[in-house]
């Protein structure tokens, strides 16, 4: 699974159908990685995500919970239409949030938290 | 057609993945394929999680066509569902430290047109799932 770390932002490229067989090892690395880089803020980029069923819902709301204990949030990107019509079933949308690009989603994540110190 | 299987992870995309070529003679859109492969997952991760947890087992996909309907039923040996209506609730899930979300009964609902649940404590459980394909396209 490749990662970027930018500026305490995870960005996890999944490339691969999300079920619950792939993401028994996402969940064990990006876990890893959240606590070994001091994470803030974690993005799931899509791009290479054709399917996706409830364990991939379960994969990004244990992760969100993660990250909001210490303070962060998170969001997804490059969704495509099949697993966009899943995340809107199930509500993620409330909790996560949406962007079409992740240079977009550093912006926005960043930006909001400098709106919350002042 | 009939498919058994062994209830492990990694044959989760091989089953979807059958049904799916299993109805394409019926000329799906991408949307239903998905639907249908969604549904198939859920059911099967079920088998394999719940029914079995995470031991070896059994899983049978037994799925027909009749005119422009998919029947798919998943079966399993497992320890069956106590409490169906329960089961059935939106995020109600045994598994939240598996990170299980509550949702695959609510989203096979919500792919297929029918959802049938038979369990019996003990013996094992049926799910069984009916789409009619080519709706879309026709209304």
């Amino acid at each position: 699974m490749q990662y970027e770390v930018q500026n305490h932002c995870l960005i996890f490229y999944i490339s691969d159908d999300l079920d619950h067989y792939a993401v028994t090892g996402i969940r064990e690395q990006s876990d890893k990685l959240i606590e070994r880089e001091h994470i803030r803020h974690i993005i799931f980029d899509f791009s290479g995500v054709g399917f996706m069923d409830s364990s991939g819902i379960g994969l990004i709301m244990g992760r969100y919970k993660k990250v909001m204990f210490l303070g962060g949030k998170a969001a997804v990107t490059n969704v495509g239409k099949t697993v966009d019509r899943i995340f809107q079933l199930s509500g993620l949308y409330k909790i996560i949030e949406k962007y079409p690009t992740i240079p977009e989603a550093i912006e926005g994540l960043q930006g909001k938290e400098k709106e919350g110190e002042v | 057609m009939k498919l058994i299987m062994e209830s492990i992870s990694e044959n989760e995309s091989f089953a979807r993945t059958v049904v799916a070529a299993y109805i394409t003679r019926l000329d799906p859109t991408l949307e239903e394929l998905a639907d249908v492969k969604t549904a198939v997952s859920e059911a099967v991760t079920n088998s394999i999680i719940h029914g079995y947890c995470g031991k070896n087992g059994e899983i049978e996909i037994i799925c027909g066509i009749e005119g422009k309907e998919v029947t798919i039923q998943v079966s399993d040996k497992g320890v069956g569902i106590p409490d169906i209506e329960k089961a059935m609730e939106p995020l109600y899930t045994t598994k939240p430290e598996w990170e299980r979300s509550g949702m695959g009964f609510a989203f096979m609902e919500a792919f297929m047109d029918v959802l049938e649940v038979i369990s019996e404590v003990g013996k094992g459980t049926t799910v069984l799932m009916r789409k009619e394909i080519g709706k879309e396209q026709a209304e």
